[in-house]
């Protein structure tokens, strides 16, 4: 099983990925670690005619403190998220979650910005991302632009990206809770989640409850007027439209994702 | 385009299509069969080599996202003198497999495992071999190879 035919061409700045992304424009796709878009082209369910492989700009992989804030470069592979020693006294619900992504050959090359920027509502790091108020960092022919986790993701696959920009940061404010937790549940070890839930203080994200990562409003609104964790997990799935899929229907993923959150939040709980 | 990679040790080159994948380039340009194709999408882990030192699913990569850069097959893991491997040594001992289909998946599997962690849990080793299918099911074993196999073994587990 090979991709349709494309013509690869290789960026070796960020500048010249922007220029080779502006003469191509909707035909070609950037190419990070592969390991969303490689089994799309494989399956044909993504056909560019050009792909721009960015994954030779080692100054886009990077995890800095910033002071108020952590900033993590686009092509972070998860292997090298999950091993930072900033990230695990700074950001440990990324560094957590970024060791639970696929398995030990996927966190080799698949990296934190081809994970968001693929969209996919199954993944784990959209969700985590969301939960910590992250703002990512566009850069396009006309400069770049900040745009945060909350209004990044659009749709089913869709972010705010426009074409020709690329996903260069990711910046995260250092969490004012300790507590944090990330959970997931799959049938077998590196499934996609069928509901994942990640939680940073009082903020809650949901993995695969809709078209895109989700806050859970009601949960935090619960939380924020004292609920105790099993009492604010009731609302979890409120405002959620999970999808009915091969591996469970909705009124399934919805039981998940109020287990899940009582379970995220208690363990939260016991973290701070 | 022309692609050029170092595999285990030398250098091959070669006119091969843009999309052609690495696991394709190793079989079908540089001859070396030992990596299998399995199921083809990123899951059953046969074909994993080591890029730059790295475990990695070549059925996932392109051949020319390999390019200038190091590659490492099970045949690589030997220097010709007919001298295993140690983990090669301990999937036999052990009795690591059965049809043999995942077997230099597993085994480059368990060399990236134990080059980042030389003594491993049990736990760590099931947990580092999530990305690698048995389709015997042969995992006790392989687990058991690869624990005996660490260079922290010695120290940790009585012999």
């Amino acid at each position: 099983m090979i991709p349709a035919p494309f013509t690869y061409k290789r960026a070796w700045s960020v500048d010249e990925a922007l220029d080779l992304a502006a003469r191509d424009g909707d035909d070609a796709k950037f190419l990070a670690g592969g390991h969303s878009l490689l089994p799309l082209m494989k399956l044909r369910l993504a056909v560019p005619e050009v792909l721009i492989d960015i994954g030779r700009l080692r100054d886009l992989s990077y995890v800095r403190d910033d002071g108020s804030q952590i900033l993590v470069g686009a092509l972070t592979s998860h292997d090298d998220l999950a091993r930072s020693s900033l990230l695990a006294g700074q950001l440990p619900l990324l560094a957590h979650a970024a060791s639970q992504v696929g398995d030990p050959q996927v966190r080799h090359r698949g990296t934190i910005g081809g994970s968001l920027v693929h969209a996919d509502p199954a993944a784990d790091l959209p969700a985590v991302v969301l939960a910590l108020d992250a703002t990512l960092v566009a850069r396009g022919p006309s400069g770049s632009r900040e745009i945060p986790a909350g209004s990044f993701f659009n749709g089913l696959f869709e972010t705010a990206l426009q074409p020709g920009e690329l996903l260069e940061e990711i910046r995260i404010p250092k969490p004012q809770a300790a507590g944090w937790s990330f959970q997931k549940f799959t049938k077998r070890a590196i499934d996609w989640a069928i509901v994942g839930v990640a939680v940073q203080g009082g903020s809650v994200a949901l993995v695969n409850m809709g078209q895109t990562p989700v806050r859970a409003g009601a949960v935090e609104q619960a939380l924020a007027s004292g609920a105790g964790p099993r009492d604010a997990a009731a609302h979890a799935a409120e405002g959620t439209s999970p999808p009915d899929d091969i591996n469970a229907d909705r009124r399934y993923r919805e039981h998940l994702a109020r287990v899940l959150v009582g379970r995220a939040l208690e363990e939260s709980a016991a973290r701070t | 385009m022309k692609v050029t990679v170092t595999v285990n040790g030398s250098q091959v080159e070669a006119e091969v299509a843009d999309r052609t994948l690495l696991v394709h380039f190793l079989r079908d340009v540089a001859n070396l069969t030992a990596t299998n194709v399995g199921c083809d999408t990123t899951s059953c882990g046969a074909c994993t080599v080591l890029l730059d030192g790295k475990s990695v699913k070549s059925c996932t990569v392109l051949a020319a996202q390999a390019d200038g850069r190091e590659v490492t097959t099970v045949e690589g893991l030997t220097d010709g003198s007919g001298e295993m491997h140690p983990v090669q040594r301990a999937f036999r001992a052990e009795h690591a497999l059965q049809c043999g289909f995942c077997t230099p998946g597993m085994v480059m599997a368990s060399v990236s495992l134990l080059d980042e962690n030389p003594s491993p849990t049990e736990e760590e080793v099931r947990s580092a071999l999530e990305g690698n299918l048995c389709r015997c099911t042969g995992y006790h074993n392989i687990v058991r190879a690869v624990l005996a196999a660490a260079p922290g073994a010695s120290e940790r587990r009585p012999s």
